[in-house]
């Protein structure tokens, strides 16, 4: 266990840009976590004069916005909402996605059939549009924006849970846990699963970027929750003093850049490590 | 082949079915009665009219029946009516189609050609700096959200340097005859379309390199070489040919992001397509309009799909055998 431990870390530490990726998130996680303790108060309060340029202040380092609140306070209490939605939005799809993909694979059928019409029918459903109608129809509130962006973002890894379960539907160790008489669904979540389980993770954290992306073009579109603070929602905004104070849209968009490229650093890494059969494709 | 294209678009009827089914269930779960929200919202308040409403949308009805009769008028292509703009629902979306089918269309084509070169010109530069820069061009803006990328686009084209207009998809109150219109569109259309297309750009950049790697190490290139053909003839007409198969599988893949996306980017260039009417009626909670514009775009989407796999069957003849 420990040895395989190592060479995962030292497979997944030999691709510099997962390691800058990882150093990227371990960051982001650190200022969301420390947000209540650099700024103890309400981020959304007004705290000075409005439209201050970054680096042109000590006491507000990233400025202030048109409002006179302070960035630096609302791009770490942001971070918390960013990183909070994409996890569980993540979450949402890589539940929903394996419960499909591996239902479809190991009954068949008509089961898969039916299964496999419905993922091609939500990959066809615009993404977006289908998101936005699911929170003007049920209301702007983070948890709906969360299991929005998880609905539309599972179809993928119920495709990919659903072609690992089939490759490994008729191995021999799952012909032997039959003949023992275990049930389908023992076989499927303590037999199948674990063996599925490297590149389906590796999909689950690219889709955290993706849900990190969509969660901010949602708040940036003002159909966020109103009562958080995001990172999106900031450059929406700043939008309108773009000929004046173009910095409040550019710093947040550069942190949603950042986090969704560390992210993406990480996924890839990942993949080299979990699935070192795939390094060379 | 005939069979083969009336089969494909024969399978677009069960999921528009679907997706209207889909609509339907989403209206039920809305907290409390839609149909109040939706009058309300429209300030309709003459009682007669209520009923008139109540019975048009059968809420008075079980919910099998007006399943039913939704499933039915959707089929009719009766979308509603919108009070907001005092016409059919059908009618304003059709209206508003055009100017988002010419962004998407314009996104993919910028998206193509900077993706597909960039791409071409990474593999046969394999580990040299173009290489590198083009990976990491790629996945900066693989990372960039398009609309950010959009209002920094704007910053500097059109608000410091003047070269491009910063909204909008025509020059209010200009007449330049029908040559000069179509400039001036391109012209708005310059900013939006990029800002949209990179995205796609950054990921066709990144298949094409691959898939090109893949297809430079098969026997039949080795044959090309033995040949004695030149090294672009062996690259234009052999490999990239080959190359181009993932792109095409992707775009179709991808025509419901793309679709999405555009609705972001219409907002931030006031483009009047189908994506500020929809984020307006989001705003004014126009639920018909709402609902219509999931309907239309999952059927463009499923139109689209089916050409692209129909192109593909024409790219790759060796799936027509199946």
């Amino acid at each position: 266990m420990l040895a395989s431990t190592l060479d995962f870390v030292r497979r997944f530490a030999r691709n510099r840009g997962a390691l800058v990726g990882f150093v990227l998130v371990l960051t982001v996680i650190g200022v969301a976590l420390a947000a209540p303790w650099m700024f103890p108060r309400n981020p959304l309060r007004i705290v000075g004069r409005p439209e201050i340029w970054p680096f042109t202040s000590w006491r507000y380092p990233l400025g202030t916005d048109s409002l006179g609140r302070d960035i630096a306070a609302m791009l770490a209490y942001g971070a918390r909402t960013t990183l909070l939605i994409g996890l569980f939005a993540s979450l949402t799809a890589t539940v929903i996605g394996i419960g499909v993909g591996a239902t479809a694979a190991y009954l068949g059928g008509w089961v898969d059939e039916v299964l496999m019409r419905c993922t091609e029918l939500f990959q066809t459903i615009p993404n977006l549009i289908f998101v936005l109608t699911i929170v003007a129809i049920l209301g702007q509130k983070i948890e709906y924006v969360t299991i929005a962006v998880g609905i539309v973002t599972w179809t993928p890894i119920a495709r990919l849970t659903r072609a690992e379960f089939l490759s490994l539907r008729d191995r021999e160790f799952v012909q032997a846990c039959r003949a023992m008489g275990m049930g389908n669904f023992r076989i499927m979540l303590g037999e199948i699963l674990p063996n599925a389980l490297p590149p389906v993770i590796v999909l689950s954290s690219l889709v955290i970027a993706g849900a990190v992306l969509f969660e901010s073009a949602v708040s940036f579109l003002g159909l966020g929750d109103p009562n958080v603070s995001s990172w999106g929602r900031l450059i929406g905004d700043g939008r309108t003093l773009i000929r004046t104070s173009w910095y409040i849209c550019a710093v947040p968009g550069l942190a949603i850049m950042l986090t969704v490229l560390a992210l993406n650093l990480v996924g890839d890494g990942l993949n080299d490590a979990l699935n070192p059969k795939l390094r060379d494709r | 082949m005939r069979r083969i294209v009336l089969r494909r678009l024969a399978q677009i009827i069960p999921l528009i079915l679907a997706v209207i089914v889909l609509n339907f269930l989403l209206i039920q779960l809305a907290p409390g009665s839609l149909f109040d929200v939706m009058t309300s919202e429209q300030q309709i308040t003459d009682p007669a009219m209520l009923d008139q409403l109540r019975h048009s949308y059968g809420v008075d009805q079980p919910t099998a029946i007006q399943l039913f009769k939704y499933i039915w008028s959707v089929m009719r292509l009766d979308l509603g009516f919108s009070y907001r703009q005092n016409a059919p629902v059908l009618d304003v979306i059709i209206a508003q189609l055009p100017a988002t089918v010419i962004l998407m269309l314009a996104a993919t084509t910028i998206a193509l050609v900077v993706g597909v070169t960039a791409g071409v010109l990474a593999s046969i530069r394999v580990n040299t700096v173009w290489d590198s820069l083009i990976s990491l061009g790629a996945v900066f803006f693989f990372a960039a959200p398009s609309f950010w990328l959009g209002i920094m686009m704007t910053v500097l084209f059109a608000v410091k340097l003047g070269w491009f207009p910063v909204g909008g998809m025509r020059t209010i109150g200009s007449d330049y005859g029908a040559l000069g219109d179509a400039l001036d569109v391109m012209h708005h259309l310059v900013l939006p379309a990029t800002a949209l297309g990179l995205f796609y750009a950054a990921t066709y950049a990144r298949v094409m390199r691959a898939s090109m790697l893949e297809v430079f190490r098969l026997d039949f290139i080795r044959t090309a070489r033995a040949k004695g053909l030149s090294r672009s003839r062996v690259v234009i007409a052999h490999v990239m040919r080959n190359a181009l198969l993932p792109i095409v599988t992707l775009l179709g893949l991808q025509l419901g992001t793309l679709l999405g996306g555009s609705v972001v980017i219409e907002a931030v260039f006031s483009w009047p397509g189908i994506g500020s009417l929809l984020f307006d009626s989001v705003m004014s909670r126009n639920y018909p309009m709402v609902l219509g514009v999931l309907v239309l775009g999952s059927l463009l989407v499923a139109v689209a799909n089916a050409t692209v796999d129909l192109v593909y069957l024409r790219l790759d003849p060796r799936i027509a055998g199946r």
